[in-house]
């Protein structure tokens, strides 16, 4: 059981870069981009192809990320100058990356078993310095097979985290922002909205495809269907961690979508513990997990409205009580 | 510091709806003029200000800002020369930024936007005492969020930083239309001072002649896609709504009609 929630944990802070990026177009652009199932898996195909054919690992993986960078700009592209509809851009975009993620791949799945990669680099990196050994001693309850991918990945989550908050507080930073909060203004502003897109599009995918690059690395394999589901994910990560941790700053906000990240993991995994659930129902229930936290929300505030007005309605009597008392006095 | 020359614009060429917005427009705006302009609905006033802003192209003729030919520029472009106050009071600041950042990045309408922070202590000085020309307090709110205060409080919020960083020409699309009476008047009186205080060549279009005549030096009626009524400096001074409607109907022909509600 604990080892099962070690390793949602790793995977959650992995599958966290890709829920960053889908903050950034979908909250900060305000762009639903589908997209998003397509750069997944072409960060996973160039980096293992690339890795396959020996190159170097971290390489690899920043290859991936520029590939995604062009697959936003690309749906960016369509939307901004071909003037398609942004949910269309990405579905578009999406089905195009599907063919050209098998040309990457060659074939629909690339193993990865027996190479080199990132997560072995830096496992065997952790091997040598020995913190293993040491927690060990510290919490002799809990052992697992290394600390090596929590340990690291957090301490780079939370980096690629708080660059992101320190762009968003540049001057390109503010003026991204403001074209999904309000295109008409930044335009009279004298902000090219579309190249703002294109490039938000751009970041977002660029992180979408580096996060596919590190999971085809942590779990041995790229596979042509592994982006399936992948935007709802990354939409259930920013709801999930936005109701959980709240969303009031730009720096709260990412928190909030990596612990969302990590918190989805951790409910999927609970969730398949139950008999009767299979492994395939996974995409059922992030659906459920989904609908629940965009309609609990509401229906809780709207009850907790309901009672602040009846308490005022109560006071309210209560003064006209106490009116009355003072007039019989 | 603005021209207009043989301004044409014509919708739905071609076709039943076709509808001709702009009659060969001319209009010359000298640095410092503050010009309004008046008339009915369809009249073309919003047209115009989008030609002159870049988010319509005319078909004919040409905009020149400051000798400049800036016609075919896009409008963001063109934003480096122009500050834009809307009707809506929503649509001139970003409401799920702050005040700050909203300052920050009207900061930025004449320079390169780069990988520096948008807000700086240097600038967040510059920031308050900017702020505190409005008198509304907002510069002890540089962090709420804009989306926060009231319809009043966004158009002063609008107008400042639409004219802060000095534009060549400030254009003010009905601005104080969508406010209730009180509001309208500050933000009346806001656009007096400050366009006085930068000297702005200003065009105003407005729906309420009482406030055509209380600014500006200038004063134009469009009706039907033409410039049909200029008066200027003295000339101006002694109009009145009254003449402004015998002059409309000497010159048209006809009742200002159901327009005169609106209008007056």
């Amino acid at each position: 059981m604990l080892t099962a929630l070690f390793s949602s944990v790793e995977a959650g802070l992995l599958y966290a870069i890709m829920a960053l990026g889908v903050y950034l177009s979908f909250r900060i652009l305000d762009f639903p981009d589908l997209t998003v199932d397509g750069s997944f898996v072409t960060g996973a195909a160039v980096a293992s192809v690339l890795i396959v054919n020996g190159t170097n690992p971290f390489l690899a993986s920043f290859a991936a990320l520029l590939a995604g960078f062009l697959a936003g700009c690309a749906t960016g592209l369509l939307h901004t100058k071909g003037k398609i509809n942004p949910l269309l851009s990405g579905i578009l975009m999406m089905i195009a990356l599907y063919s050209i993620n098998l040309r990457i791949m060659g074939k629909p799945n690339v193993p990865l078993l027996q190479q080199e990669t990132v997560v072995t680099i830096i496992s065997d990196w952790w091997k040598g310095i020995g913190v293993d050994q040491a927690l060990a001693n510290i919490i002799p309850s809990f052992v697992p097979k290394t600390w090596a991918i929590v340990i690291v990945m957090f301490l780079f989550v939370i980096v690629l985290k708080m660059l992101i908050d320190l762009f968003l507080k540049t001057e390109i930073g503010l003026a991204l922002r403001a074209t999904g909060d309000n295109k008409k203004m930044i335009a009279s502003f004298s902000g090219n909205t579309d190249q703002l897109t294109i490039v938000g599009l751009g970041i977002s995918n660029a992180l979408v495809a580096f996060s596919g690059a590190l999971i085809a690395q942590y779990s041995g394999f790229s596979d042509i269907g592994m982006g399936i589901g992948m935007i709802v994910i990354g939409l259930a990560s920013v709801i999930i961690g936005e109701a959980l941790f709240g969303a009031r700053t730009i720096a709260r906000a990412t928190f909030a979508v990596i612990g969302g990240a990590i918190v989805y993991r951790i409910v999927i995994t609970l969730a398949l513990r139950i008999q009767f659930l299979e492994t395939g129902d996974v995409k059922l229930i992030t659906a459920f997990i989904v609908i629940m936290a965009l309609i609990l929300p509401q229906f809780l505030s709207a009850r907790m409205e309901k009672r602040r007005k009846l308490q005022a309605e109560k006071r309210g009597e209560s003064v006209a009580n106490s009116q009355t008392d003072y007039k019989s006095v | 510091m603005l021209t207009l020359k043989q301004i044409t614009k014509a919708f739905n060429e071609g076709t039943l709806d076709e509808k001709v917005a702009l009659k060969h427009i001319n209009l010359t705006l000298e640095p410092g003029d503050f010009v309004t302009i008046i008339g009915s609905n369809g009249a073309g006033k919003s047209t115009l200000m989008n030609i002159i802003s870049g988010r319509l192209t005319p078909d004919t003729g040409e905009v020149i800002i400051k000798g400049e030919n800036v016609t075919n520029m896009s409008e963001h472009e063109r934003a480096r020369y122009i500050g834009r106050v809307f009707q809506d009071p929503m649509a001139g600041t970003a409401p799920n930024m702050t005040i700050e950042e909203n300052l920050a990045l009207a900061y930025n309408r004449t320079m390169k936007r780069t990988l520096r922070f948008g807000v700086t202590k240097k600038r967040r000085e510059f920031f308050k005492e900017t702020l505190q020309t409005l008198q509304l307090g907002l510069e002890n709110r540089l962090n709420a969020k804009v989306g926060l205060l009231s319809g009043g409080e966004r158009q002063a919020l609008s107008l400042l930083i639409a004219t802060f960083t000095k534009p060549h020409l400030l254009l003010l699309d009905e601005h104080t239309a969508a406010l209730d009476p009180a509001r309208a008047q500050l933000i009346t009186e806001l656009t007096k001072q400050i366009v006085e205080k930068e000297r702005l060549t200003t065009l105003m279009v407005t729906h309420n002649m009482e406030q055509a005549l209380q600014l500006g030096n200038r004063l134009i009626m469009m009706d039907r896609g033409q410039i049909i009524f200029e008066a200027s400096g003295k000339e101006k001074e002694k109009l009145t709504v009254e003449k402004l409607l015998q002059e409309f109907q000497r010159i048209r022909g006809s009742q200002f009609a159901s327009d005169r509600a609106v209008l007056v």
